[in-house]
């Protein structure tokens, strides 16, 4: 059993608290008393922020459309398929062909990478993230 | 964020949550704060009740913080502007002003003035619905306090009007001069856990991490010069309001969407449906299967937040450290190492042995951020930008000798009706949120057994008198229909709501509610209206 100091998924707010891990699994939630936000207490959603992580409907696999069928591809291939179809419509209709929608749930690192992504590697300033506020 | 920069010199929230302990008087406008932003709302409420501060609450609904107020004006909706200008009218008649404030810290006061002049109580009353006795005393309360905060959320900026609110609001308080001290200020408050850093980070058509303009030459010469490329465009990018018409037209072939699912959260998402449908190629990179994802090419699995390092800004510009907690769960990736993957097949190599790497590159690149680095995070509950160095601390408030455009500038805006009002065949005026309970458009907590109890259904709030019109009963099953679709839910009466209003929200992918909403945005801000016009019938 450990614990670690995450900042919660949910609102602008900013808590903090340490999720409690057991045999790799997060099993529940304990504020922390000293963050400047939560000072020791949390919201209802933040005390359960722990239960979809171990969601039996999290995707475990990549996954493709073929035709009009679903099915499970590995990340080679997946990769592979998403560079070419994109660098592929580049090329026929231009960089701004493109768009990037990125996202305010995840961390500023992943934010910093994605839009130099979308403007350094495809050379395009078609990026956002959908929430304006 | 386009409003606040235009009159202030920065979109963010200028002043601290831990301020608000010492605030002596809370304008909110458009925040259900309870159920949007619990924490601060306790912070809201703890200083209402043990340190006698007054709470003024314009909203159109009797919300939970509402009923804890001061003063609760219900004013129509989308009569925001005239209601700002309105007590800013009363403020300057009655010689409540910052003169001193006014003279040496801003510019374009004789224009609003001159505006204002049109905003007299009797006018603005009758937009408002507002009592003149009631919008005198909330001036008078605001203006006269040392120490006032202005708290705002998506209810004022989700309209066509939303620039021009967050305008007014930031008018308001520099006529008063509660801008650039503790306790004081224009708050927006963020409705994700981070919003305001992918903002920060250049997730935005036109600029650079840093809130650096794409469109500078040397900008653009320093991120090439750091990210060793030399052909960025150096032409502003579409918004998401502009993808979609863009996608629609064709002009847009393929998207790449991460972690969000605007098929369901878009104004209008049957059209956003469509559009995503009908691109060439599309990827979606989440953790769930979510309704954007299963209109995709391909779907990538991403880990979730306790399975990676990172960090994320909260409403009050504090970045802080988020630990992994958990192992990376089987066949998952993060979302920063799948970015690395795909950008290197696509010909431009990404490696980063961890996060703390590109926060390293993120320090030398954004100098809001230059001192915000791994170890001093590491060691502390967070910094504020802007933070230029490492010896600095962090910055609670913002403004504080000027601003940071300079002067701080007024610019009057007019009020205009919103773009659908109510007519004789969709006589009621729909409004759309959040519930305490649940978040967004519910990937995450529809997934959490508790949550899901609480408040399974989505339903459609209305007012007794309107039901008893319709001959409904709590529970009644209703059509709802607008100009641009129908849909089925039961109705929940409350008084909280004024009649010929009705509230729904959009968690709920059986039901969702944006197939009604109206696809008219901001000029400015480009945020979608998130109201319009319906009718009801029983069914
Ligand atoms: S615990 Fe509640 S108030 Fe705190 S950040 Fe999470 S959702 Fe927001």
């Amino acid at each position: 059993m450990s614990q670690t100091l995450v900042v919660c998924p949910y609102c602008g707010c900013g808590c903090s608290f340490y999720i409690e891990e057991k045999d790799g699994r997060a099993v529940g939630v304990t504020p922390s008393t000293d963050h400047p936000v939560s000072r020791g207490s949390l919201c209802v959603k933040g005390w359960r922020a722990y239960e979809f992580i171990n969601h039996p409907e999290r995707l475990r696999s990549p996954m493709i459309r073929d035709g009009g069928l679903v099915r499970e591809a590995t990340w080679e291939e997946a990769t592979d398929l998403i560079v070419e179809n994109l660098l592929d419509i580049k090329e026929k209709h231009g960089n701004d062909a493109l768009a990037f929608l990125s996202s305010a749930k995840l961390t500023n690192e992943e934010n910093y990478l994605f839009m130099k992504m979308a403007r350094a590697t495809f050379k395009t300033n078609n990026v956002d993230h959908c929430a304006r506020l | 964020m386009a409003g606040l920069a235009a009159t202030f010199g920065s979109g963010a929230m200028t002043n601290s949550i831990g301020e608000m302990e010492d605030a002596e008087v809370f304008f909110v406008i458009g925040s259900n704060t309870t159920e949007q932003h619990p924490l601060i709302a306790s912070r809201m409420i703890r200083a209402v009740r043990e340190k006698n501060a007054k709470l003024i609450v314009a909203d159109p609904r009797d919300t939970k913080i509402a009923k804890l107020a001061t003063i609760h004006m219900s004013h129509t909706i989308g009569s925001d502007v005239a209601l700002l200008n309105g007590l800013m009218h009363i403020i300057i008649k009655e010689g409540w002003e910052a003169s001193e404030y006014i003279k040496t810290r801003t510019e374009n006061f004789e224009k609003l003035k001159e505006v204002l002049e049109r905003y007299t109580p009797e006018r603005v009353s009758e937009i408002t619905g507002i009592d003149k006795a009631v919008l005198r005393s909330a001036a008078e309360i605001y203006a006269k306090s040392k120490k006032s905060m202005i708290l705002y959320a998506m209810g004022i900026t989700q309209h066509v009007a939303g620039t021009d609110n967050v305008k007014s609001c930031a008018n308001l308080a520099m006529l008063t001069g509660h801008v650039g001290s503790p306790s004081t200020g224009v708050n927006p408050l963020r409705g994700q856990s981070n919003v305001q850093g992918a903002c920060d980070m250049g997730a935005l058509p036109n600029v650079y991490s840093g809130y650096q303009p794409v469109t500078d030459q040397r900008i653009k010469g320093l991120f090439e010069e750091a990210w060793g490329v030399n052909d960025l465009s150096d032409k502003a990018g579409l918004t998401l309001t502009d993808m979609m018409d863009a996608g629609q037209r064709g002009d847009i072939k393929a998207m790449y969407i991460m972690g969000e699912n605007p098929a369901m959260s878009d104004p209008d998402s049957k059209h956003a449906r469509k559009v995503l449908r009908n691109l060439d190629f599309l990827v979606v990179q989440d953790i769930f299967l979510t309704e954007t994802a299963k209109l995709a090419n391909v779907v990538l699995p991403a880990s979730s937040f306790a399975e990676k390092m990172g960090t994320y800004t909260n409403t009050e510009r504090r970045v802080q450290l988020s630990r992994q907690a958990i192992p990376v769960l089987d066949g998952t990736m993060p979302d920063w190492q799948i970015i690395c993957k795909v950008s290197s097949k696509a010909g431009y190599p990404m490696s980063y042995d961890s996060p703390v790497d590109i926060l390293d590159e993120i320090n030398r690149v954004t100098p809001s951020y230059r001192g915000i680095t791994f170890d001093r995070l590491n060691n502390s509950w967070g910094l504020q930008w802007p933070c230029p160095d490492e010896k600095h601390d962090g910055t609670p408030f913002l403004h504080k000798d000027k601003f940071a455009r300079g002067l701080g500038f007024f610019d009057a805006r007019e009020y205009a009706p919103p773009p659908e009002v109510p007519d004789e065949e969709f006589p009621f005026q729909l409004i759309t949120g959040r519930v305490g309970f649940q978040f967004h458009t519910g990937t995450m907590t529809r997934k959490v057994s508790i949550l899901e109890r609480e408040e399974p259904k989505a339903f459609l709030e209305m007012n007794p008198k309107d039901a008893r019109r319709l001959k409904l009963i709590n529970g009644s099953k209703v059509a709802i229909e607008s100009r641009r679709g129908e849909l089925y839910m039961p109705v929940k009466i409350t008084n909280d709501i004024p009649e010929k209003v009705v509230f729904s929200t959009f968690h709920y992918s059986d039901n969702n509610i944006n197939d009604l909403t109206i696809n008219a945005v901001d000029p400015v801000a480009k945020i979608p209206e998130f109201s319009c016009a319906v009718s009801i019938r029983r069914v």
